[in-house]
């Protein structure tokens, strides 16, 4: 028998789309709407249907849950151009993520670079089967755009780390099992060099959380407290005091996880929302305004697209920087600002409903301001700007 | 398909920056202008031909190169980035298109050779309005015996002035479309030349009973109308390869000021005012990188969505090119509204570009019609 990378990619492509069209639920291949359309897993996981728990069940067993990580810490051990083949296919059908979990996008590539092999042995199979639901715990509130002057500090006490202070916006973090931390373990050092990163199990004794409501009326994130908390040595990833080399890889792969690479969710065309609200004229949309505008937005949006298919093309010839992944999160997320400013603006009064009555779910307002986020978390528009002037353009300080 | 060029044309593109960047600074662009706007270096124009840029998209049949429209378009590109005035838009993208896509096998055999020597140059008249409005022609072709009459008027003509054929596009009868070619000294052509922004020569030329035998009908049982949405498809994407390299090139200058330039005794470029317009640009101009490609490769491959692609590209680009240009000159502060400055060269092309073919509302609304909206 022929191993799967003698398979050529044509018909890895064929066998592909074969098995998700057999074993994707017609229901998992909508686009998310509710929050209940995802499934996050971890200690106590909470399927929302049958078809979301077949979906993961499937996927897991056929090992592509995290298909491109080697097979020894529970990944499909793919090509990257097999992994690639997989995305398309997946984003051709409009499949769902099996799971959507910090643990793959970002605290994995950093335990893959950073950690050591008993430790990546510990957490990534966990990962994949998606048994610990993990929590960010990045900013503070004095520390947001200046992660770097973060204060929850780490104190060495033979034994344990005791870890004091507190986290702020970390996502789901009275849902989560375990946290990535960063914190400061040299008072010392320059800021930059006196970061450490720790994982602290959220059942430690001291450690407690409490949502914010934000302007969309929902909590998706928390404040995070820890008071003397106890944090086995072992949990340390990589050398004490690098923590910031970590944080800041762990970083690119937020970026690129808010710039939607690898994305495989398929929203609804603008133009076609715009079809469903407005009337037209000898066949185009009334609002003349309006109609350039959506025809400019979905210009970008598509060419984006484009634009993360050629850098990944670009990448395999070993043509890559990293800080472009602030151009990804920059671009992305000013892009859905933009689209669901569009939206709101189709909808008309209909679309500022906010709670539920007979006609609307009132979610699109509270998607609208949710969206306000997007710029802001996983670092501001403006520090991704920052970041493209000094890292890639090297215009000087 | 990877969204990246090929060694081949990688080195193709090499080739012509090296040419270009000795051959042809915009200082020499000033220089053709300012000796009464010539309208382009002749011996630059035998040295593109040796180089073999005139065969790139001619098949192998005819004895061209077969190169394809990615790698004209990174020709095109380097010209942008140099300025460099020459026929190849009108000779090679265009008018070489129109007589490959047609099915007047006895034209291809007399006109290939003479475009790819050099010998000959010509160019397609298309526009009849001051804005770009493609297939509303009130230009007439009539069929009297064994020749076409031919009445109207074209304007927006590209190198009009020194091209020695003329193919003009035009309605036949109700919905048929017909390519001829034309001598330019064929009795009743009226030849008027414009020097426009970038000091290019364009032409307004009226046709006054011009009699052209059936010979020089190029397509003889081809639609024409599907012709030209295809002859359109690749005059956009190869214009905006073009505008592609004047907006790599007048980023690339800004940003070398930004760095220079002192004022309160630090370089301007370390302010964030600038810096964030810099990451902005950088930004939009990714995004033009991947559509270039993109609509480039879907002609050569003959792709079912080509003509989207080049209206984005033309969009896209259009956008662009003018937040690109205006920026800079403002990030130059009073030296980039002088004539001495190479930057208001590039501006002054860009709107040439803009305009030519189609700006970025036209192709805006041509997107909204394709998607039924």
């Amino acid at each position: 028998m022929k191993s799967k990378t003698d398979v050529s990619l044509t018909d890895f492509r064929k066998e592909t789309r074969a098995w998700l069209e057999e074993n994707c639920p017609m229901s998992m291949r909508k686009p998310i709407k509710v929050a209940n359309d995802f499934y996050w897993g971890g200690r106590n996981p909470k399927f929302n249907s049958k078809d979301q728990k077949i979906w993961f069940e499937r996927m897991l067993e056929k090992k592509w849950i995290v298909p491109y990580w080697d097979i020894k810490y529970g990944g499909g051990g793919l090509s990257q151009d097999q992994n690639n083949i997989l995305t398309q296919e997946m984003s051709r059908l409009g499949c769902r993520k099996p799971i959507y979990s910090f643990g793959i996008s970002m605290l994995g590539p950093a335990l893959l670079k950073f950690a050591s092999e008993e430790q990546k042995m510990k957490y990534l199979p966990d990962i994949v089967e998606g048994k610990i639901w993990w929590c960010q715990g990045y900013s503070e509130p004095n520390a947001g755009s200046d992660l770097a002057g973060l204060q929850t500090k780490a104190v060495d006490k033979g034994d344990y780390f005791e870890v004091t202070g507190s986290k702020v916006w970390t996502s789901y973090a009275d849902k989560a099992d375990y946290i990535f931390c960063l914190v400061r373990t040299d008072f010392e050092a320059s800021k930059h060099n006196g970061i450490s990163f720790l994982l602290i199990d959220m059942t430690y004794d001291g450690v407690s959380t409490r949502p914010i409501k934000l302007i969309s009326g929902k909590s998706p994130f928390c404040e995070t407290f820890f008071d003397s908390v106890k944090v086995p040595k072992e949990n340390l990833v990589g050398k004490l005091n690098e923590g910031w080399t970590i944080a800041k890889y762990l970083l690119t792969h937020e970026r690129q996880m808010i710039g939607g690479i690898g994305e495989t969710d398929i929203k609804k065309k603008l133009h076609q929302i715009a079809l469903e609200n407005l009337p037209l004229i000898n066949g185009k949309l009334a609002d003349g305004i309006l109609r350039n505008e959506i025809s400019n937005f979905e210009m970008d949006e598509e060419i984006f697209d484009l634009t993360i298919q050629r850098v990944t093309d670009e990448a395999k010839t070993g043509n890559n920087s990293g800080a472009l992944s602030s151009f990804f999160k920059y671009y992305a997320t000013e892009l859905n600002m933009s689209r669901e400013e569009l939206i709101l603006a189709l909808s008309g009064s209909d679309g500022l409903v906010f709670e539920k009555n007979y006609k609307s779910d009132g979610n699109l307002a509270r998607k609208f301001c949710r969206s306000k986020g997007n710029s802001i978390e996983g670092g501001t528009s403006e520090i991704q700007l920052n970041i493209i002037s000094k890292r890639i353009l090297g215009l000087p300080s | 398909m990877a969204l990246i060029i090929s060694e081949e044309q990688k080195m193709l593109k090499e080739s012509a920056a090296e040419l270009l960047k000795i051959k042809s600074p915009v200082n020499s662009l000033r220089d053709l202008r300012d000796q009464n706007y010539i309208p382009y270096d002749k011996s630059l124009w035998n040295e593109m031909v040796e180089m073999g840029w005139t065969a790139l998209i001619i098949p192998e049949k005819f004895n061209g190169l077969n190169f394809g429209y990615v790698g004209l378009g990174q020709i095109l590109e380097e010209t942008g980035k140099n300025l460099c005035k020459s026929p190849l838009i009108s000779s090679c993208l265009l008018s070489s298109s129109v007589i490959n896509l047609c099915d007047n096998e006895v034209l291809k055999a007399r006109e290939f050779p003479l475009i790819m020597n050099g010998k000959k140059t010509m160019t397609l008249a298309i526009e009849e309005n001051s804005y770009h409005k493609p297939y509303d022609f009130r230009t007439r072709a009539k069929l009297e015996g064994g020749n076409y009459r031919i009445n109207g008027f074209k304007t927006f003509v590209i190198d009009g002035s020194t091209s020695d054929e003329i193919i003009l596009v035009t309605e036949i009868t109700e919905g048929e479309m017909g390519f001829f070619i034309i001598s330019k000294e064929q009795k009743g052509i009226e030849i008027k030349n414009n020097i426009l922004l970038d000091s290019g020569t364009y032409s307004d030329i009226k046709f006054n009973d011009v009699i052209v035998p059936k010979e020089n009908r190029m397509n003889i049982k081809i639609n024409g109308k599907k012709l030209l949405k295809d002859i359109l498809a690749i005059a956009y994407s190869g214009i905006a390869s073009e505008m592609l390299g004047i907006i790599l090139e007048s980023f690339d200058i800004t940003v070398s000021y930004l760095k220079e330039r002192q004022q309160f005794g630090v370089p301007i470029g370390s302010y964030q005012a600038l810096q964030h317009r810099a990451s902005k640009m950088f930004s939009e101009i990714q995004l033009c990188k991947s559509i270039v490609i993109k609509s480039l490769q879907s002609i050569d491959y003959g792709d079912k969505e080509r003509y989207k692609y080049s209206h984005l590209a033309k969009a896209k680009l259009g956008k662009t090119i003018k937040l690109v240009t205006n920026e800079a000159i403002q990030m130059h502060g009073g030296i980039g509204v002088t004539d001495d400055a190479d930057i208001g060269f590039y501006m002054k092309r860009a709107r040439v570009l803009q305009q030519l073919f189609g700006d970025y509302n036209f192709h805006l609304d041509k997107l909204a019609t394709l998607n039924k909206y």
